[in-house]
C-alpha cells in the first residue's frame, strides 16, 4: 500500500527523484570535517527560533504599556513560558555563534572562491537579514537596553544624505522610539524569518549547483564523493548532539548570562543607562562605529565592516588550493583577524576611555588593513610558494583536479551522461 | 492601411509597450505611497507637538527635564557664574555664541538628545556628559569633545509669562 501511494505521487510530483537527488543520494565530498556541520546547525537553529517564536507570539503583547509585563507574564504564568523564552533568547546567540563559525570555516578553507561566489553572497545576504531580525526582536521586551539599542541603531540612519532626519522619524513612526516603533518591529520580526527561509532555499539551490567545498580546496573526482545519507546525516546528527549539550547548559543553567541586567528595567525615554552595550554578536561592529570620530564616517565604516566579506572572492588572488591549510601567510592573516575580532569585541563591551578608544582605532585600522593587504599578500605568497616548490601533496591535488576537469570535458564532448 | 500592415508596424508595438510600462510603473509607484506614508507619525503623535512648562519651581543652578514630542528637554536655570563662563567661550567644534542659544540668559532650553546617536546625556559637573559614546557638552549645551557632530539642539519655544514657556511654538 505505501508503495502504491508513492507511485501515485511520483506520477504527479517528482517526490522520490527529488529526495534521492537532493537528500539521500546527494554527492558529498568524503573528506568533510566537523567544520562542515555548521550550515546544518544554522538550519536547525532557524527552525528552533521560528517554532519558539510563534508560540511566544501567542502570549506577547506589542504595546508599550503592556509589552514589558507580558514578558513577565510569559516567564511566570504561561505553562513552560520560561522555557520557550529562554530557548528563544539563547537561540539568538546560538544562531550567531553557529553562523560566525560557518563564516570562519569559509574564510579559512577559501570556500568563497570560484565557482562559489554566489553561494557566499547569498550567505552574506542571510547574515544581514539575521542581524536585522535579531535587532528588531531585541526591542520587543521593552527594557532599557531594548529601548536605547533601538534608539542608537535607528539614529544611524541620520547619516542618510539630505533626508537623514525624516528617514529616522519615518522608521520610528514617532519623534522617539515609541509605540508605533514597537508595533512595526514586532510585525517585521515576525515577517523576516520567512524571508530568511526563502533566502535559505536560494542558498541551498546555489549549494546544490556547485556542491560542497572540502578541506583539500579542489573539486574532487566522482570517486571521492559519497552519498549524503547515511554518511553525513549521521555526522550532522552527531554534531547536533554536541551542539544541543552546550545549548542546553545555557538554556537550563545560565540563561540570564546572555541577557543584560539593565534590560530588566522597563524602558525610560528620559534616562539613558550609564553603560549601554549591544548584544555580544554586534560588539566588534559597534567598536568600529565608536572608533571613528566622525558620525557619518562611523556609520559607513560599520556598514563596510559587515559587507566587506563579500569582496573576498576578488581580494584573495592566490590559486593555491586548500585554503589556509597550504598557505602559511594566509593562515597567519586569518588568526590575526580572529584575534582582532575578539579585541574589538572587548573594546565594544567596555565603557569608552581615552585608552580604549585608541586601542579601538588601532583595531579598526588592522581590521580594514587586512582586507587591503590581502590582494598583494595573497599574490606574493603564491609566487613565493611556487618558487619554493609546492609540497608533493599539493602538486598531487592540482594534478588530480586537472585530470578530473579533462575527463569531464571529454565526457561532455562524447555526449555521455555528465 | 491594411490590417497586416498595422500588425507588422513594430514602431506602434514598441510605443504601446513603452506607454503601458510607464503608466503601469506610475500606478505601482502611486500604490506604494499610502504604504510608505502609513509609517510616518500618525495624527495622535503629531498632536503631542506642544508642551507648556511652569518655571517657578526651578531654583538657580537646578535643571528640570520635561517631555516634548516624547523627547526629553533640559531646562537649566543658570547661575550668574554659569552664564559668565558660557558667554566667555564659543564652545568647541560647532562654535556658536551663547546669546544665540538663549532668549533669556538665565534660562537654557535644549533638547536632551545627544546629536551623535540619540542617547540622553547626564548633568555632570559643568555641562552634560553622554555615557553612550563619551560626548561632552558645556552649560550652553555646546559640544566640547567626543563624537557628537553638533551642539544640543534648541527647540522652538516662547515665554508666555515671566515664569511660563511653551515648547514647540516659536
Amino acid at each position: 500500500m505505501p508503495h502504491r501511494i508513492i507511485n501515485w505521487i511520483d506520477q504527479r510530483f517528482p517526490l522520490t527523484s527529488f529526495v534521492k537527488h537532493e537528500l539521500t543520494g546527494y554527492p558529498t565530498p568524503r573528506n568533510l570535517s566537523y567544520w562542515w556541520n555548521f550550515g546544518f546547525l544554522a538550519g536547525f537553529v532557524l527552525v528552533l527560533q521560528v517554532a519558539t517564536g510563534i508560540f511566544l507570539a501567542m502570549h506577547y503583547k506589542a504595546d508599550i504599556a503592556l509589552s514589558f509585563d507580558s514578558i513577565q507574564h510569559i516567564m511566570r504564568d504561561v505553562n513552560y513560558g520560561w522555557l520557550l523564552r529562554y530557548m528563544h533568547s539563547t537561540g539568538a546567540s546560538a544562531f550567531f555563534l553557529v553562523i560566525f563559525i560557518h563564516m570562519a570555516r569559509t574564510l579559512y578553507y577559501g570556500s568563497y572562491r570560484a565557482p562559489r561566489e554566489l553561494l557566499w553572497w547569498t550567505g552574506q545576504g542571510l547574515l544581514l537579514l539575521l542581524m536585522a531580525t535579531a535587532f528588531m526582536g531585541y526591542l520587543l521586551p521593552w527594557g532599557q537596553m531594548s529601548f536605547w539599542g533601538a534608539t542608537v541603531i535607528t539614529n544611524l540612519f541620520r547619516a542618510t544624505p539630505f533626508f537623514g532626519d525624516q528617514v529616522v522619524i519615518w522608521l520610528r513612526g514617532d519623534y522617539m522610539v515609541g509605540d508605533a516603533t514597537l508595533s512595526r518591529f514586532f510585525a517585521l520580526h515576525y515577517l523576516f524569518p520567512f524571508l530568511i527561509i526563502g533566502a535559505v532555499v536560494v542558498h541551498l539551490v546555489a549549494l546544490h549547483t556547485v556542491k560542497s567545498s572540502n578541506p583539500s580546496g579542489i573539486d574532487l573526482a566522482d570517486k571521492d564523493n559519497i552519498p549524503f545519507h547515511p554518511y553525513f546525516t549521521a555526522k550532522d546528527f552527531y554534531g547536533l548532539g554536541l551542539f544541543l549539550i552546550v545549548y542546553s547548559v545555557f538554556v537550563f543553567f545560565i540563561p540570564d548570562s546572555l541577557i543584560e541586567p539593565a534590560n530588566n528595567i522597563p524602558a525610560n525615554p528620559m534616562q539613558t543607562p550609564n553603560h549601554i552595550v549591544p548584544e555580544w554578536y554586534f560588539l566588534p561592529f559597534y567598536a568600529i562605529l565608536r572608533s571613528v570620530p566622525n558620525m557619518v564616517g562611523g556609520v559607513v565604516a560599520m556598514g563596510l565592516s559587515v559587507m566587506i566579506f563579500a569582496f573576498m572572492p576578488y581580494l584573495d588572488r592566490s590559486r593555491i588550493p586548500g585554503g589556509a591549510h597550504f598557505r602559511p601567510v594566509y593562515r597567519g592573516l586569518f588568526y590575526i583577524f580572529a584575534v582582532d575580532m575578539l579585541l574589538l569585541g572587548y573594546i565594544g563591551y567596555i565603557p569608552p576611555t581615552d585608552t580604549s578608544i585608541m586601542v579601538g582605532q588601532w583595531g579598526t585600522a588592522l581590521y580594514f588593513g587586512m582586507f587591503l593587504v590581502l590582494p598583494f599578500a595573497s599574490k606574493a605568497e603564491e609566487r613565493w610558494l611556487m618558487k619554493r616548490g609546492l609540497p608533493p601533496q599539493v602538486e598531487a591535488l592540482i594534478a588530480s583536479e586537472e585530470k578530473e576537469k579533462l575527463k569531464i570535458k571529454n565526457r561532455h564532448r562524447k555526449g555521455g551522461a555528465a | 492601411m491594411s490590417e497586416s500592415k498595422v500588425l507588422d508596424d513594430s514602431g506602434r508595438r514598441n510605443f504601446l509597450i513603452k506607454a503601458t510600462s510607464v503608466v503601469g510603473g506610475a500606478g505601482v509607484a502611486a500604490t506604494c505611497v499610502p504604504f510608505v506614508a502609513s509609517m510616518n507619525p500618525s495624527s495622535d503623535v503629531l498632536a503631542k507637538a506642544e508642551t507648556e512648562v511652569d518655571l517657578s519651581e526651578i531654583t538657580p543652578g537646578a535643571m528640570r527635564t520635561v517631555a516634548w514630542q516624547g523627547k526629553p528637554v533640559f531646562i537649566l536655570r543658570r547661575t550668574p557664574e554659569q552664564i559668565k563662563s558660557a558667554e566667555a567661550s564659543n564652545g568647541g567644534k560647532d562654535p556658536e555664541p551663547d546669546e544665540k542659544r538663549v532668549q533669556d540668559p538665565e534660562w537654557l532650553v535644549v533638547i536632551g538628545v545627544c546629536t551623535h546617536m540619540g542617547c540622553v546625556p547626564n548633568k555632570e559637573g559643568p555641562g552634560w556628559m553622554c555615557h553612550c559614546h563619551g560626548s561632552q557638552y558645556d552649560d550652553s549645551g555646546r559640544i566640547l569633545q567626543g563624537p557628537a557632530p553638533r551642539n544640543l539642539e534648541v527647540p522652538p519655544y516662547k515665554f508666555l509669562a515671566e515664569n511660563k514657556i511653551v515648547i514647540g511654538r516659536a
